[in-house]
Formats: C-alpha cells, structure tokens, sequence
C-alpha cells in the first residue's frame, strides 16, 4: 500500500546572524497509514522542526526548507500554493503544541476555536459546529461539554487545555495527527491520562500519530516506530522492540542508559553521555555523534557512517560499529 | 534496618503548616482566606542520607523545602535544624546557621545573574559567610569549579557562555561553597536534556559520598527521584500521604495515589509496559484554596468511601518507617 507519508531527503535551514543553523540534515523515512511513530530526541536535534516542516509552519525568512521532498498521500507538499496547504493544514494534518496555555487563543472561547475548524473545513453551519464541538470535548473526556464551550482557556486546568487542544485537532478527522510533546507541562498522572486518550483515539479512529517526545518512557508504550534524531539525522529508526532490545546506536544506547528505571535495583548508576550535542552551525564532517561516542574510531571523525539496515530491514542504523554494539 | 542505625535526624519538621494569605477587595483588602500550601506536615531527614519530596504541581513540595531554610516564615509548627530551632532565632543568628544549608535550584538560566562573572557568582556566599582574603576566595573557587567537573579557568566567563547543564553544575559550585551540610536541590534537573539529567545526578551522587552531604531531593520526575533517594515522600494537596524506604514505596505502596503515581511512570521497556497495569486517576487535582473535606485525595481516589469524604484520615505509622495518611491502607 502507499505509504501515508514519504520524506526524502528533507533539510532545513535557518539563517541567523551567527551562521547558517543547520537544523535538519538530509532526514528520509516513510510512515504507513494507520501507524504510530515516536520520534525521539533531546532538544535542537531537529524533532520538532522536521515536524514543522512537514506542516509548512516554517517561517521563511529567516527558515527555508533547502531540498527534499514531502510526499503526503500522493501529493508533494513542498510544491503545493500556501492556498492549497491551508486546506491540508488543520483537516489532513494536525498538530498539538507542547504548550497548551499558548497554543490556544486567550480572547476567545474554546467552543469558538474548535467550531473554527469545522466551519472553515466542513462547510458547518455556527449550530451544526457547535453540537460537534460539543460532542468532541466530551469524546476527549470534558466533563459538561455543552457548558465548557462557553469558558475561556484561563477556565481550564492544563490537562483540559491539552484535551480540548486535541478535541480541536481531531474535529476534522485527519489522517495524521503530528503530537508535539504535548504531556511534557503536565504532571505524571495528567501525562497518563492524555496518553491514554491518544491511544484510545488512534484505535478507534485509525489516524497515523507522530508523537514527538523526549521521554522514551512514553514512547516505549504508544508507538509502534521509533525515529531516533540527532544534531538533524536520523541515526536509528526501527520497531519499538528494536530500538529498545537491539539497540544498535551509542547514541540511542546512551540515551536508554541515562534514564534511571523506576524498577531499577538499588544502586545502579546511570551511564551518563559525556559532554555535549554539536553546534549546529559548525556541524562536524563525520559523524555527529564523534565528540561524545565511546565506540569512535578514525574513520569516524572523517566519514559521515549512512543508514545502514541491520539484520532486521525494518531495523536502519548510522553508525560504522553497529556491529559490535 | 539501616535507617535505624544512623538515625540522627539532621532536620527535624513537626506540625509544620505554610498558609499564603489571599486578599479580596479594591480599596479595603480584606483577609478572605489562606491557600494551604503546606498543611500539617512532620518528618525528618536523617544526617548524610537523600530524601526525595515528590508530587505534582501545588502539592507544596518546594514551600516545604524554602520553608525548611526559613526562606518562608512558617504559619506554625517547629523546624529543628540539628536540633535548633529555626522559628526561635534571632535574624542574625540565622544568618550564621544558614551556611549550614543551601539550595540549588530548577532553572540553571534564572539562578544566575547574567552581569556577574562565574567566579563572582560562587563567591558571593563566602563573601557573606567567610573572612577569607581574596587570594583565598579565588582559590576556593577554582577548587570548586574542579569539583563539579569545570574547567577552573572559567572563573571570568558569564553565565550565557555555558550550556544549560554547566549552569547547573554553577549552582551546585555556588550551593557547596560554604560547606553545607543540608543541600535543599528544588527540581535541580527537570530543564534539562535527558544524557545531561545523568550527568548532574551522577555529579550529585559522587559529591554527596566525597562530602558527606544531606540532600532534601524535590521533583516530579518519579523514576529519577527513586534512583536517588533513601527515603521517599508523596505529598498531594498540601499533605503527605506516604512516607517509606525507596523500595518499599515502589514495591509495596499503601496509598492509593502513590500506587496510580508509580503505576503512571513511562517505563522505558515495551514488554514491561504492556504488562504492567495502569491506574489512570480520574479528574484534575482539585485547587489548594478549596481543598475537599474529610481526606484531600477523595475526589480522585478509586477506593474512597463515605468516611472519606467526612473524616481526614490520621497519618499514621503503619509498618516500622512505613507511614500512611489513608484510612483503608
């Protein structure tokens, strides 16, 4: 089948007044209808920005998307008017922000901002807009949907921003949902509820989900894909049990050695990540990960290792040594 | 058990309460009621061990801990620090006891002032806290600057030259300057990037068995408080609903909100967390300012009943170093 979504070789610029911010470099994946993909990555390793880029949310200037392609159900969204991107932005593809305080507009209802979508995408009438939007606040568990409508976002607490910023997200019935860390403000048992939504959700109504995070924890959980990033590569993607039983990258073993396990063994000692990510301005020329790596070789520091398939197809690595990790 | 065998309490808090007044009225501020931050807490925290404050936001973790350093004047209730009583002391004697325990805190870009260099923001605790000449200062410093793993000739770059995980390694420098024996680390972790997070607990770590330090460890992370911690405590609200061993509050918690918050921890494993069971609570956690009658979780709990909305449960010592404020635990 074709796949929902196919990127090639995608980069992303900024031009600052430092240099050029190199933020995503040569990124190429395919994402299946239906899937959950969990892309993972400490911050400036260009998880959101590629996901900005997927959306067109990319300012230009100072942005630009330098090269790549962005084939979304058989249409290349790089070369789609900004007219034509605005009826994909918010009906085919949607997105929920990290923080839901400043994603949703103060001076308007929340039954406002979710009718907004309806209208303009579904053609709703103000009456038809509001009963859906009544009937998606209580789909994400709003509790007294009809009355909600009617409160501003201050009357929220951050967990039901963050619902009724996926009720909003969900009004159209996309075919990609693109979560943007949206449980890292909220508190663990918040964080397991909205979790616990999105999946529920993604069920029922079999929508492709790239859930954006830092915390592999979550991911582990949700996702059936993982795309690891750094400095703006991929340097492993594979099925969750991969990536969390074969790991093959330094980077992604560090990673998983860094985070303390909540049913770990007194005593255990976390494996720290010396030093730190490179200077996206002055990107190294092999590979990214040189500087911190503790399997790093020559040939490292001068030729960048590409995305190699393990013994596993669907298991891709960067790295010389995969081998033996 | 171990805890028994050293257990000389280095701070003691008994009854403590922290009530922030609440005004109403334009011209005529009337007193019309108090936001509980902290309600009625005790504990201890016992010479060179890690105790964990965890909780979710407006459960008061961070009042107690700057209440703890008399930061904030408490309401009620007594604070023995190595058995003075803090609420008993006079500003300047204060002052002297304050080297004794310092604080490091959660955002490593505001902690800092962006117009003094490195070695002036270390300083500045020994300036207040010693007599030592400037020679001494700056090797004090420089030694320091070692210690938390930076190069010592930093000493006259500014803050917005370092990352956000050297920052903190600052704060820490800063907090260990006038040797303290109690280190208050308010979220000293949470903004920062997952491989920098094990950089600064394993530096916490190293130091506190280099320099025998005692760590009141608060934050939300569940999973990185447990790896740090000998005991740990769950406040909801204002109160603390459980206080145990590290383990026995994982393994073997009696509070019904501390079981769905350890149930709630991602854990980085996709076989484990399939299996694993979920406790997802229902609802938001309800505002301090109007907190429920009778026990404090009720609107929330799965296994509340009658009496739970009437009476406020009795924290209690249910298992030697095992307490429980519930009253179906």
């Amino acid at each position: 089948m074709e796949p929902l979504i196919k990127i090639k070789n995608l980069k992303t610029r900024f031009h600052t007044e430092d240099g050029v911010v190199k933020a995503v470099n040569g990124v190429s994946y395919k994402m299946a209808r239906g899937e959950v993909l969990g892309v993972v990555g400490e911050s400036g390793c260009g998880k959101s920005v590629h996901a900005l880029s997927i959306m067109r949310l990319i300012q230009i200037p100072p942005g630009e998307i330098e090269s790549g392609e962005i084939w979304f159900d058989g249409q290349e969204l790089l070369k789609l008017s900004d007219k034509e991107m605005r009826q994909i932005r918010g009906r085919d593809i949607a997105m929920v922000f990290q923080d839901p305080m400043s994603s949703l507009n103060p001076v308007y209802t929340v039954g406002m901002q979710i009718m907004e979508a309806l209208i303009l995408h579904k053609n709703m009438n103000k009456k038809a807009a509001r009963e859906r939007a009544a009937e998606l606040l209580s789909m994400v568990g709003i509790p007294e949907a009809n009355k909600r409508l009617d409160n501003y976002p201050h009357q929220f607490s951050g967990g039901m921003r963050q619902r009724a910023m996926i009720a909003m997200a969900l009004s159209c019935d996309p075919k990609l949902l693109i979560a943007d860390e949206p449980t890292t403000a909220l508190d663990v048992t918040i964080q397991a509820q909205i979790i616990n939504l999105v999946i529920k959700l993604q069920e029922e109504m079999g929508m492709a989900v790239m859930w954006i995070t830092h915390d592999l924890g979550i991911v582990a959980e949700m996702v059936h894909k993982i795309n690891v990033m750094y400095a703006g590569f991929i340097i492993e993607r594979g099925n969750v049990r991969d990536i969390f039983k074969k790991t093959r990258h330094p980077y992604t073993k560090g990673l998983l050695g860094s985070l303390p396990r909540i049913d770990e063994a007194p005593g255990t000692k976390l494996v720290s990540i010396a030093g730190l990510p490179p200077d996206l301005v002055n990107l190294p020329t092999g590979c990214p990960f040189y500087a911190r790596c503790t399997y790093r070789q020559d040939r490292c520091r001068q030729e960048q290792p590409p995305l190699e398939e393990t013994e596993n197809s669907d298991h891709v690595v960067a790295c010389w040594r995969w081998k033996e990790i | 058990m171990t805890i028994q065998n050293k257990a000389k309490a280095l701070v003691e808090v008994n009854n403590l309460k922290k009530y922030f007044p609440v005004y109403q009225g334009l011209i005529i501020k009337r007193h019309v009621k108090d936001v509980k931050a902290v309600d009625d807490v005790s504990f201890e925290i016992y010479k060179g061990e890690t105790l964990g404050l965890v909780g979710e936001t407006g459960c008061g973790k961070t009042t107690v801990g700057r209440t703890i350093l008399h930061l904030y004047q408490p309401t009620s209730g007594q604070i023995l620090f190595d058995g003075i009583d803090l609420t008993l002391l006079q500003e300047n004697e204060l002052r002297q006891t304050r080297n004794r325990m310092q604080m490091i805190f959660q955002d490593p870009y505001a902690s800092l002032n962006p117009r003094m260099t490195v070695g002036s923001i270390i300083s500045a605790p020994l300036d207040v806290h010693t007599s030592l000449n400037k020679h001494q200062k700056r090797d004090r410093v420089q030694e320091l600057l070692e210690i938390v793993g930076l190069n010592p000739d930093f000493v006259n770059r500014y803050p917005h030259e370092f990352s956000g995980g050297q920052r903190q390694r600052i704060g820490i420098a800063r907090a260990l300057a006038v040797s303290p024996d109690l280190v208050v680390c308010d979220e000293p972790i949470s903004s920062l990037d997952v491989s920098i997070q094990a950089q600064v607990v394993n530096l916490l770590e190293e130091l506190q068995a280099k320099l025998g330090l005692t760590y009141l460890f608060i934050a939300h992370d569940l999973s990185m408080v447990r790896h740090i911690s000998d005991r740990m405590v769950v406040m909801y609200l204002g109160k603390i609903m459980e206080l145990a061993d590290r383990n026995d509050i994982y393994l073997r918690p009696f509070h019904p909100y501390t079981k769905a918050l350890m149930s709630a921890v991602p854990v980085p494993d996709p076989e484990m967390s399939s299996r694993r069971e979920k406790i997802i609570l229902k609802g938001d956690i309800p505002s301090p300012m109007n907190p429920p009658e009778g026990c404090n979780f009720n609107t929330r709990c799965p296994i509340a009943e009658d009496m739970c909305f009437q009476v406020e449960p009795e924290y209690r010592e249910l298992e030697p170093n095992h307490f429980v404020a519930c009253h179906y635990a």
